[in-house]
């Protein structure tokens, strides 16, 4: 009987692990097939005669003389001037976070201190602010910033993201806040600290966990952000995601499509060094919300 | 904490949510009552040699002026709404009463922008989000069984596919299954077709884009159930293994009750989260065949012309949408809350 059952948990942590590889696979695959894939010439990275040759790059040797060609870097990066596109989002993202992280703590650390009824509903609000598509906010922009000539500019995306960005942030900071206990603030008020002095004092120096967490999630979204930076930005100050997609405008001539296969193995590699370092930050962050129920 | 306090702590993210979430809803809804203006027109007469003749031309000056003035445009009320590119209310009747039987019915429904995208939205929404919540269960439960070492790894490469940006993911499953990709050829070389082409034809489209959804938004269940699984009551799993429970019964008398709270969480942000689908539509090149109401606005935003009126009754109508997939929740929040205090 022990036997029987221990034999068929064998058969399943072999289905179980073959599953795993399976889905590691699919998960990891295209990521790795795309990098190995962006140092070929376009013929090989998308071989109609045979599939092999974006693995051994045939054409690629043909044309250049060598299995790997930085060709398409270099026509993204220096030619379309990719690099513009680079620096603004460094810009976008570091102002993102660094605002939303100061405005959220403060308001997180307001909403998990206060026991009144409108703060249940002030984190409702943000729920709901949360679920609008950005999209159908863009299109509320639109005609106000075209009056106030706020259009095109670096600074009102940042503040754009910065808004939509509030909802997550509050929830997340709430729910860290939550878990920091009130009697160190409030011992520090009995004290005779004013309250922005025992946050400035006493709760400061141990949210950092906390903070680093959400402002990964902060980077997250601004670094993604499709819809908005789209919309708001021009041709001149473009943003990483935005230029990508106006590479698959300009397609048409042969090797062009290598320029967009290099930008986005280029866009990639920052978020896969930020998974390497920060895993468990990011796994905690997506579970705070959650695991509370 | 006292009111002040409370107030001067929340101020900035309030005047942030308020200025750039709330007045834009407004301004989406206003905008939604108003349409462009017409052009004006002014007759001129014309006189030659051979007498004289009346034209109509454009006053382009005196539209520019108008248009500057009033940026929103005359004042519309729902018709809007109620045109052929929303709700089409008119083309709804006359294909009801001249259809003849309901499929025939929905089938020229289906010709109608709005109604297609939300045919496309709704289906991507309630086929992706139990799918990847089972999926994200499933690796969960194989993750957990595996080495300590080895379990990081898994995580780090599950992680992969949720936080590269959604177009830059959907740009690079299109190359592959491009039909000279590597996906492409294998699935040609599968079918045995060598004129395959998942861009071609509709409904492959359809699933193309779901499939992708589900590998996108798996590893956020599967993060989420993983954490669920560490919290596991081990001493119920051992009685229940005394009691002689099979795997399979552990997993759904022991495992699936206590994740089921983690289960509607995902549901919610979710459904959240697909009703919204759009930047997969714009990577794999896909609104010939599929379209969702975020792809609608920004197709109306965008362009030389932009449709300000029609992008925003769209708008409107997603919000409502979301309100509406919101519902449940907020009423058992409230609910809960209700009985808490």
């Amino acid at each position: 009987m022990a036997a029987a059952s221990e034999h068929r948990s064998v058969g399943l942590k072999a289905f179980s692990f073959g599953f795993i590889i399976l889905w590691l696979f699919i998960a990891a695959f295209p990521f790795f097939w795309t990098l190995w894939g962006s140092f070929k010439v376009e013929l090989d990275f998308f071989s109609k005669a045979d599939w092999t040759n974006a693995l051994t790059g045939a054409r690629t040797i043909a044309e250049t003389g060598s299995a790997f060609t930085s060709s398409g870097y270099e026509g993204a990066w220096i030619q379309e001037e990719f690099w513009k596109s680079v620096i603004n989002t460094a810009l976008v993202c570091l102002f993102v976070v660094l605002t939303s992280l100061t405005i959220g703590t403060l308001g997180g650390y307001a909403l998990s201190r206060s026991g009144f009824r409108y703060s249940f509903w002030l984190l409702i609000m943000a729920l709901i602010f949360r679920a609008m598509p950005p999209i159908t906010l863009v299109s509320g922009y639109l005609l106000p910033f075209f009056e106030w000539n706020l259009w095109c500019h670096l600074p009102t995306t940042i503040i754009v993201l910065v808004a939509i960005n509030q909802p997550f942030t509050l929830w997340m900071l709430h729910s860290f806040f939550q878990k920091i206990p009130k009697d160190l603030d409030e011992s520090a008020m009995v004290d005779g600290c004013t309250p922005f002095q025992a946050f400035r004092h006493v709760i400061i120096p141990v949210m950092w966990p906390g903070v680093i967490t959400t402002g990964l999630f902060s980077f997250l979204l601004a670094y993604n952000d499709f819809a908005v930076t789209t919309m708001l930005l021009s041709k001149e100050n473009q943003t990483m995601v935005p230029k990508i997609a106006s590479f698959l405008g300009t397609t048409q001539t042969e090797g062009n499509v290598m320029f967009a296969v290099a930008a986005v193995v280029s866009a990639t590699v920052p978020v896969f060094i930020l998974v390497m370092f920060f895993q468990r930050q990011i796994v905690s962050g997506l579970t705070a919300g959650a695991v509370k129920g | 904490m006292k009111h002040r306090t409370f107030f001067w702590f929340f101020l900035p993210t309030a005047i942030a949510m308020l200025l750039f979430i709330a007045l834009p809803i407004v301004s989406v809804v206003i905008q939604s009552l108003h349409t462009a203006h017409d052009q004006v027109f002014i007759t001129v007469e014309n006189c030659g040699p051979f007498g004289c003749t009346e034209e109509t031309a454009v006053d382009t000056e005196a539209t520019e002026q108008l248009r500057r003035e009033q940026p929103l445009g005359k004042w519309a009320g729902l018709s809007v709404y109620l045109d052929r590119g929303h709700l089409a209310v008119n083309e709804v009747a006359a294909a009801w009463q001249s259809a003849s039987g309901l499929g025939d019915f929905f089938s020229r429904i289906g010709n109608l922008p709005f109604y297609r995208a939300i045919a496309f939205t709704l289906t991507y929404t309630f086929v992706v989000t139990p799918l990847l919540i089972i999926l994200g269960f499933m690796i969960a439960v194989s993750v957990n069984s595996l080495h300590r070492h080895l379990k990081g790894l898994a995580i780090f490469f599950s992680l992969l596919p949720m936080i590269v940006n959604p177009l830059v993911g959907s740009l690079i499953l299109f190359w592959m299954i491009d039909s000279r990709g590597i996906i492409g050829t294998f699935l040609q070389a599968i079918a045995n077709d060598p004129d395959l082409s998942l861009k071609a034809s509709t409904s492959l489209t359809w699933i193309t884009l779901m499939v992708y959804g589900v590998w996108h938004s798996a590893p956020f269940a599967f993060v989420v159930f993983y954490a669920g699984l560490q919290t596991l009551p081990q001493d119920t799993l051992e009685s229940a293994m005394i009691d002689g429970a099979t795997r399979w019964q552990r997993i759904r008398y022991v495992v699936i009750p206590h994740i089921m709270p983690l289960v509607t969480f995902v549901a919610l942000i979710q459904l959240m989260d697909n009703f919204r689908v759009f930047e997969p539509i714009v990577g794999f090149n896909a609104s010939a065949h599929a379209q969702s109401l975020s792809w609608i606005i920004f197709n109306d935003l965008g362009g030389e012309t932009r449709l300000l009126s029609s992008a925003a009754a769209t708008s409107v109508l997603t919000i409502i949408g979301v309100a509406v997939l919101l519902s449940p929740v907020l009423v058992r929040t409230w609910r809960d809350f209700k009985r808490k205090a």
